[in-house]
């Protein structure tokens, strides 16, 4: 059996409230994908779209993308688990190409979220909870990481100015990233000045600054088999490892509150796949929906060991400069967070990073890289491990 | 009740601030908590017990479930006070949300709107108890053991 690379990888710019229709959102990111890969749709033999569909009035996006991205009659589906939609979606890829059915896949992972107000958003992604036992307690997304932040700092000490210091990194790229959706600095000191809108409580202890910006966005990732992937393309990042996890919907059914399981298993899985440990990652992008998100991620993954996560964010080794540097595209925190579009976005910005392309973002001479995009409150978890 | 065969039982649809389920095998949950009793489920058969309660047991494959009473003191896992809420909740904010340990099964519910936020921490022990909301509506809310 052959490798599985990435030939080519392409994403909207992150925008609030976009001026166009989902097809033609979604067909930004595919036209870019394509465009990298310099490929025609005669060489692509499915495609793959991934969303998380309470946003959308359209039922059944595929078939509506494949006929405006030209795709058809190849096969066309679906897939969805909350934000991690795409890098299931590559997942999926992966194995329709392992077992022979696919040469080529298209994966388009998509969200346009500004059709409705940031409260009717929040309940959305609230009903992505358990809907018969916890969101009739009025939950949300901010509310779950918060508890989560709430005993991670009962447990190790962290405190809400470490978690700042995830936010302060986040934005130092953001700036950067021509494509992120917040390019604005984020300081330490916003957070403690009642004027700023960073320092505002939203679910306790986490405040405006700890959470991601909404976004509009798409993104595309072009998956391979061996043969093709050498033929089609001059520089391939071949998938190397892949995890993918679950763990119970509802905050009862769980016993960890200090970390993710799923990002942890995902992560275990992924590293047996690809035969390397935690030390072997040059680059990662995590799933950073809340700052405390980023920290669990830091411990999951094996970056620090668990409760001193803050040791690495304090010491700036997430830094692009540093020893493992973690969302240096802005991250959910800064890029945004267009739910089915981020995974194939945070694969874009690795391979990106591992082909020398990331510009003023580029990590020194990375060789192995590392995805861990988080679905729901830590309900679905995958982690995928890329090299050169 | 019962008297009218065809009538759909959808009495969950009294559970919390705004329901989204109203028709499931556990309604009887209801009842309970109207008496003021915060209910589980325990397997007839292998005796895994199951809060929130529920219908079938993935152990056994049984769908024979007795209840058992929440009584007692949790331990607090975490909780979280909400600035803003989501739609149809404006009107009960501000409120926390928390998780009480019991041991054997967990409880996902509110901190109890009389208390103060500065006397939870995590770890203190609370107790589960039914809860009137203004509009009639049922929950359960923990309260300072
Ligand atoms: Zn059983």
């Amino acid at each position: 059996m052959g490798k599985v690379g990435i030939i080519g990888v392409g994403q909207s710019a992150f925008v609030r409230g976009y001026p166009g229709s989902i097809r033609e959102l979604a067909f930004e990111g595919f036209k870019e994908g394509m465009q990298d890969a310099q490929i025609t749709t005669k060489d692509i033999d499915a495609s793959v779209i991934c969303s998380a569909p309470e946003y959308d009035k359209q039922r059944s996006p595929a078939g509506v993308f494949a006929e405006y991205f030209g795709l058809t009659p190849q096969p066309t589906f679906y897939v969805e688990t909350l934000c991690s939609s795409s890098s299931m979606g590559v997942r999926l890829a992966y194995s329709l190409i392992k077992a022979g059915l696919h040469d080529v896949i298209a994966v388009v992972g998509f969200q346009k979220m500004s059709e409705i107000s940031s409260a009717e958003s929040q309940e959305r992604m609230g009903r992505g909870a358990d809907i018969q036992w916890e969101s009739p307690f009025g939950t949300m997304m901010p509310a779950y990481y918060a508890m989560y932040a709430r005993a991670h700092m009962a447990k190790y000490g962290t405190t809400s100015d470490d978690l700042a210091l995830i936010r302060v990194k986040a934005a130092t790229y953001g700036q950067i990233n021509e494509k992120a959706v917040y390019r604005k600095a984020v300081t330490f000191e916003m957070f403690s000045d009642p004027e700023s809108p960073m320092s505002n409580p939203v679910a306790s202890p986490l405040r405006v600054g700890d959470c991601c910006a909404n976004a509009d966005g798409s993104s595309c990732v072009i998956v391979a088999n061996e043969e093709k992937a050498k033929a089609l393309c001059k520089k391939p990042v071949w998938i190397l490892g892949l995890g993918a996890a679950s763990t119970a919907v509802n905050m009862a059914g769980r016993d960890m509150f200090t970390g993710l399981t799923v990002g942890e298993q995902a992560g275990e899985q992924a590293y047996k796949m690809a035969g390397v440990t935690a030390k072997d990652i040059d680059v990662a992008e995590v799933h950073d929906c809340f700052t405390i998100a980023e920290m669990m991620a830091y411990e999951n993954l094996g970056f620090a060991k668990p409760g001193e996560g803050k040791e690495l964010i304090k010491g700036k080794e997430t830094y692009k400069e540093g020893s493992i540097p973690v969302n240096v595209d802005g991250g959910l925190l800064s890029k945004g967070h267009p739910i089915g579009a981020t995974g194939g976005s945070q694969v874009r910005t690795i391979v990106l990073q591992l082909r020398g392309e990331a510009g003023e973002m580029q990590v020194k001479d990375p060789e192995i890289g590392l995805v861990h995009n988080i679905g729901g409150v830590g309900l679905y978890g995958n982690v995928t491990i890329l090299g050169r | 009740m019962g008297k009218e065969k065809k009538k759909v039982d959808d009495r969950f649809k009294k559970f919390g601030t705004v329901t989204f389920t109203s028709i499931t095998k556990i309604n009887d949950f209801i009842d309970k908590l109207e008496q003021g009793k915060i209910m589980g489920t325990k397997c007839k058969e292998c005796g895994l017990v199951f809060f929130p309660p529920r219908a079938d047991c993935y152990q056994c494959f049984k769908s024979d479930m007795e209840w058992f009473e929440v009584t007692g003191k949790g331990k607090l896992i975490s909780f979280s006070k909400l600035e803003f809420a989501p739609v149809g909740f404006g009107d009960d904010l501000p409120y926390a949300i928390a998780l009480l340990d019991y041991g054997d099964y967990k409880v996902f519910g509110r901190i109890a709107g009389d208390v103060p936020e500065d006397e939870v921490e995590v770890g203190m022990e609370m107790v589960t108890v039914s809860n009137t909301l203004p509009s009639g509506q049922l929950n359960y809310v923990f309260q300072k053991a």
